[in-house]
């Protein structure tokens, strides 16, 4: 009897060993370990067998099924991982494959510019304020100090509705608009950012551009003032040490008036073709609030003074993007509008 | 205004070089254009050619011997002209001259590099220079006479060889031009700009000669001014006899073109070169066809005058015209008569110096001739300066055309010649310009500007020391009349900051209470919103065609119409952002960009009645792949403009407040009838989406627009915290089938209102059509949850619930429930 159970267990062994797979494996344990198995044959017929012989082959027979069970969960424990193995292989993806999402947006460059300038100036404790761009004759031209005739109307050739309304061809108008709407008269201190508009049309100039208009009304307001705010300006949105001078010019609305040239930020004022090797370039035009002005937006000049100035936004994006012509800023092709998409730092 | 350096020069003495010149006018205010001399050649010498004969291997060449004093120079030479004895002007090897060749039969070739002169061969021939037209020294093609257009110049028989032939012309001039502010009507003469050089470099302006005889006769014995409008402040005329018409000479032809006049003969030339020198225009009038009278005065409308440029002009009751008190003989100021004017055989001349109202002629000028005349008349004259003119002309006249000037003037003058007092503070200069300038340097400019000051209630002689002038506080200036740019405190603190120097000032930021700045958030954050969203932000024109100017809206609302358009396609405001979009779209397209996905805030416009207004907009058109990877590509549909619009209107804190609604006959034309709707917020339409129709874009193209101004005036509570319920919640799942035509919405709405309170959120999550449905059928799948803050919802009351809903939806729309 001892034999018989050695000899189910060596064949079972090998049997377990050999087996390919767990479907085999578990054929195996039925084959053995089963109900009808050849080791549970042998139990059941321990009843023919002597009380002596009993307990001896109970025991071997034990023995042996314990040896087969741990060999058995072994071999399980192995095929489990092979087929873990396999599946996590089956399950590998091509990692560099595009990533899924949304096209990604992007801010026009001229509202990046706006936006710019406004966070400086509201940091500073400015007002972002706006006004019509249909705008009439009265606030865009007379309450600025150009009665009609006015020779200097020339300057800005304009695009008009009727002979009342027109498109404004400044921020300036807003000047106008903000004092007459601050009925407190308490102290100014805004900037307007918008479109403008003048008949005029090439690869420097575009009949619709943007500008950025400021001012400044409180007692003791001097041409320092503007100077100072202009150095903060310019050097934030230009580049640090950069310096300003100051050429007198003629705006009807204000007096003295100033253009304001910044130090050629490109070739640092040794001469290039930007500054034209002149050294400085004009960015700004600016000036004392002339008193007609103050008085027509109810401010007593004797009392109160200001400081206005205003430049093209157009330009500004296109110096700080080196973007050569102007009229990439409106044909708005998206292989170009994309390129701003991305935090500046 | 082109500035000769010579002609200013008769009136303050300066050394400086032209380009230096240049740059300290422009510090002082005064930008330019260009700098640089009037003929910019070098290496040129006078020379006579003594020896020509024909190029052996030409049918045009010469080849000449020329003589320039040290040696004797072989030079081939192509102009018809050339021949022994003539005097010319011989570029020698190595000058360097502009880029204008004249070729065979007056052809004018040009190049922007300059050109250099080099010795050779020509066709076998050694020459060693180049014989010149006038053209090829630099000199505009207006002003060069017929030879110089075809030929070589002719230097007169005594012309001395070997010197410079510039020099020796008169024509060594260097030109300033200027681009003058619009308020410095003063610098359009060569006395003002006198002025302004001798203050840059503290020079003081010599005198103007005005010298001349005067027969015994008086002029206003036999002439007559009379003057019938407001119009003209001033009309002087005198009378110049016996005058002989002739060439001018040469300095006041050279002076003439360098700033920009064609000399005509000795008269007219004299006109423009004294208008030139004191900013005042003059008109001169052949005497004997005058009537012994002139009269200025208003034109009657239609009045018909031929001007001297042989054109009938029709007048306006706006244009001051000059008069013989028979007939218009000229347009004052603007444009004389065609009978009156000077000619070869004129005898007596009637010189007119007047000064007529700047708006009016600036109005009379636009329509017929902006000149230098008309520009002068715009800014503004000096009535002393009117009758320096007439003295000027008249001792011009006799000196350089042998006239005999008439005595006295006919004179109408109701024109104020005092200067303009100004008082001001020191206190208030060094205020204005934030510096503190001493007294004694502030009238110093005064001095140098040629400003007279009243120093305690005695005119200045400019000599007092700082500490005569400590109790001083303020002073009176006298600003001549040429200054009509000064008129109150600020033009002097301008001019001290001028003539002083603003380099020094140094920055401050100005002393105000500190406060919060404000900016538009809400536009900023709408912005940010769409860009997150994928959209790529455009800025476009506002002006469009007038065809698309309405497109995407239905109103009643008309046109705003430019009155003076640049294009066609560029002559109408938009009233909507999208014919802008649709624009850009087509440009993209055209470049093979097909995945456009973009949006705008901008403005449009609308006339309502006689009011003219304009409207904030946001506008998002999107076509082509939005979503992008290899599994997730999906061309833009209706349903993706939609959750733009969703997602935007739920970030502004509308959510649950909007619905698209579908009013067919309130749908623009420019959109698909069948995939479009209005947007409506609280029941209102602020808005428009739908694919564009394809009769206008055959491409699948969908936008939407929204009028800011609308939604935005639509209150939207503070952000708050909702509690979150602590009781589960139930899913339950129910399709429906229903006509095709039945709409998602509506299919909600009933079921909201059927299931009662404790439904808490409801989604479509399937819609079918196909095997197994009714051709005219769809299936509709939702998914509902059930929830109560207060307390955990039993089976029952949720399967109550489905119940009555199943029962509403097929007791109202027919609809089945989907096994």
């Amino acid at each position: 009897m001892q034999e018989q159970i050695s000899k189910i267990r060596e064949v079972a062994v090998e049997e377990i060993n050999k087996a390919m797979n767990a479907k085999e494996l578990d054929e195996a344990r039925v084959k053995y370990l089963g109900k009808k198995g050849e080791l549970t044959a042998i139990l059941r017929g321990m009843g023919s067998l002597s009380p002596e012989e009993r307990p001896i082959i109970g025991s071997k027979v034990n023995e042996v099924r314990d040896e087969l069970e741990t060999i058995i969960k072994s071999r399980e424990e192995e095929f489990a991982k092979q087929e873990l193995e396999r599946k996590l292989k089956e399950e590998t993806i091509d990692i560099t494959l595009p990533s899924t999402k949304v096209k990604r947006g992007s801010k026009h460059p001229l509202n990046r510019i706006i936006e710019e300038v406004e966070d400086l100036f509201v940091s500073m404790g400015y007002d972002v304020v706006s006004g019509p761009e249909l705008e009439t004759d009265e606030y865009c031209f007379e309450r600025l100090n150009l009665p009609k005739g006015h020779p200097a109307r020339d300057m800005q050739d304009s695009f008009y509705i009727t002979s009342e309304y027109l498109l404004r061809t400044q921020t300036s108008a807003v000047q106008a608009r903000t004092m007459m709407d601050n009925t407190e008269k308490t102290p100014i201190r805004v900037i307007c950012p918008g479109k403008t508009y003048r008949r005029d049309d090439d690869a420097t100039h575009s009949h619709q551009f943007s500008q950025v208009e400021g001012l400044v009304v409180d007692k003791n307001i001097s041409l320092a003032d503007l100077k100072g705010t202009l150095e903060v300006f310019v050097r934030k949105m230009l580049g640090e040490n950069l310096e300003l001078r100051f050429r007198p010019s003629y705006f009807p609305f204000t007096e003295p008036s100033y253009e304001v040239d910044v130090s050629c930020f490109k070739c640092g004022g040794k001469g290039c073709n930007l500054c034209k090797q002149t050294a400085w370039i004009e960015v700004l035009g600016s000036g004392i609030v002339h008193p007609n002005v103050l008085k027509m937006g109810g401010y007593d000049p004797e009392v109160y003074s200001g400081f206005a100035f205003g430049t093209g936004l157009d330009r500004l994006a296109m110096f700080k993007y080196g973007i050569t012509d102007i009229r990439l800023l409106y044909q708005n092709d998206v292989r170009f509008l994309n390129q701003f998409d991305r935090l500046d730092r | 205004m082109k500035l000769s350096t010579n002609f200013v020069k008769d009136y303050v003495d300066i050394d400086v070089d032209v380009n230096t010149l240049a740059e300290d006018m422009t510090r002082v205010g005064n930008e330019y254009d260009e700098a640089g001399k009037l003929l910019n050649a070098s290496k040129l010498i006078i020379g006579e050619v003594v020896e020509c004969k024909m190029h052996p291997d030409s049918d045009h060449l010469h080849v000449c011997k020329v003589n320039v004093r040290s040696e004797v120079l072989n030079i081939v030479c192509g102009a018809p002209n050339v021949r022994e004895g003539l005097k010319v002007i011989v570029a020698l090897d190595g000058a360097v001259l502009p880029g204008i060749t004249v070729k065979a039969g007056g052809v004018i070739e040009k190049d922007d590099k300059p050109r250099v002169i080099k010795r050779g061969m020509v066709r076998g021939q050694e020459s060693n220079g180049m014989l010149c037209s006038m053209l090829e020294l630099g000199l505009e093609h207006k002003y060069a006479d017929e030879v110089d257009k075809t030929g070589i110049h002719e230097l007169p028989a005594d012309a001395p060889v070997g010197e410079d032939p510039i020099a020796y012309m008169q024509m060594d001039d260097a030109v300033i031009d200027f681009d003058l502010t619009a308020n410095r009507g003063d610098l359009l003469s060569i006395l003002g700009m006198a002025y302004e050089i001798g203050a840059i470099y503290d020079k003081k302006v010599k005198d103007i000669d005005l010298t001349h005889g005067e027969n015994s006769e008086d002029i206003n014995n036999s002439f007559k001014v009379e003057v019938g409008t407001d119009n003209c402040s001033i009309f002087l005329a005198r009378e110049v006899k016996n005058i002989k018409i002739g060439e001018s000479p040469a300095f006041i032809k050279n002076r003439l073109i360098a700033s920009g006049i064609r000399p005509i003969n000795n008269v007219v030339d004299i006109s423009n070169y004294v208008m030139l020198e004191t900013g005042q225009p003059l008109h001169f009038y052949d005497a004997d066809t005058l009537k012994g009278k002139i009269e200025v005065r208003m034109a009657e409308e239609g009045e018909k005058l031929f001007t001297l440029d042989g054109k009938e002009r029709t007048l306006s009751a706006e244009d001051i015209v000059i008069s013989d008190g028979e007939r218009a003989i000229g347009l004052a100021g603007v444009m004389g008569g065609l009978d009156t004017e000077i000619t070869d055989n004129t005898k007596n001349v009637i010189i007119e110096a007047a000064i007529f109202d700047g708006v009016k002629i600036r109005k009379t000028s636009q329509k017929i001739l902006r000149s230098e005349a008309s520009s002068r008349f715009e800014k503004g004259l000096d009535p002393n300066r009117t009758y320096m003119a007439m003295e000027r002309a008249s001792k011009m006249l006799e000196e350089y055309a042998r006239g005999e000037v008439v005595g006295g003037i006919a004179k109408y003058d109701t024109s104020d010649l005092a200067n303009r007092e100004i008082e001001i503070s020191f206190q208030k200069i060094n205020d204005v310009l934030g510096m503190d300038i001493a007294k004694k340097d502030v009238l110093d400019v005064f001095r140098r500007l040629a400003f007279e000051v009243m120093v305690n209630g005695k005119k200045s002689d400019f000599t007092e020391a700082e500490k005569d002038l400590e109790k001083v506080e303020t002073i009176v200036v006298s600003v001549p009349r040429r200054r009509g740019d000064i008129s109150i405190k600020e033009d002097l603190i301008e001019e001290v900051g001028r003539i002083y120097g603003v380099d020094n000032i140094v920055g401050r930021l100005p002393e105000m209470p500190m406060k919060a700045g404000s900016y538009d958030k809400v536009t900023r954050g709408i912005r940010n919103k769409m860009v997150d969203l994928g959209l790529n932000e455009t800025l476009s024109y506002v002006l469009v065609g007038e065809k698309e100017a309405k497109y995407f809206t239905k109103d009643d609302t008309e046109l705003v119409r430019l009155l003076d358009p640049m294009t066609e396609e560029r002559n109408t405001l938009r009233h909507s952002i999208l014919p802008s979009l649709l624009k850009i779209y087509e440009y993209n397209k055209a470049r093979s960009n097909k995945d456009v996905s973009v949006f705008e805030i901008g403005k449009a416009f609308y006339k309502q009645g006689e009011k003219y207004g304009e409207t904030n907009k946001i506008a998002a058109l999107m076509a082509g792949d939005f979503y992008l990877g290899v599994d997730n590509k999906k061309q833009v549909d209706f349903y993706i403009i939609k959750g733009i619009v969703e997602e935007l209107l739920d970030y502004l804190g509308y959510s649950g407040r909007y619905s698209f609604v579908v009013k067919e006959d309130k749908m623009p034309d420019e959109v698909h009838p069948g995939q479009s709707a209005l947007i409506s917020v609280n029941n209102d339409m602020v808005g428009l989406i739908g694919r564009v129709h394809p009769s206008l874009e055959k491409d699948a193209v969908y936008v939407m627009e929204i009028n800011l101004d609308k939604l935005l005036d639509k209150k939207v509570g503070k952000m708050k915290y909702k509690e979150i319920s602590k009781f589960p919640s139930v899913k339950k799942d129910l399709a429906v089938v229903v006509d095709k035509e039945i709409t998602s919405n509506e299919i909600a709405t009933l079921i909201k209102k059927a299931a009662g309170s404790s439904l808490a959120k409801i989604d479509v999550f399937d819609v079918y059509t196909g095997k197994g449905i009714d051709e005219n059928k769809k299936s509709i799948a939702y998914s509902l949850t059930f929830e109560k803050n207060d307390r955990t919802l039993t089976d029952e009351e949720v399967n109550d619930a489905v119940a009555k809903v199943i029962d509403t939806l097929e007791k109202k729309l027919g609809a089945e429930l989907r096994k």
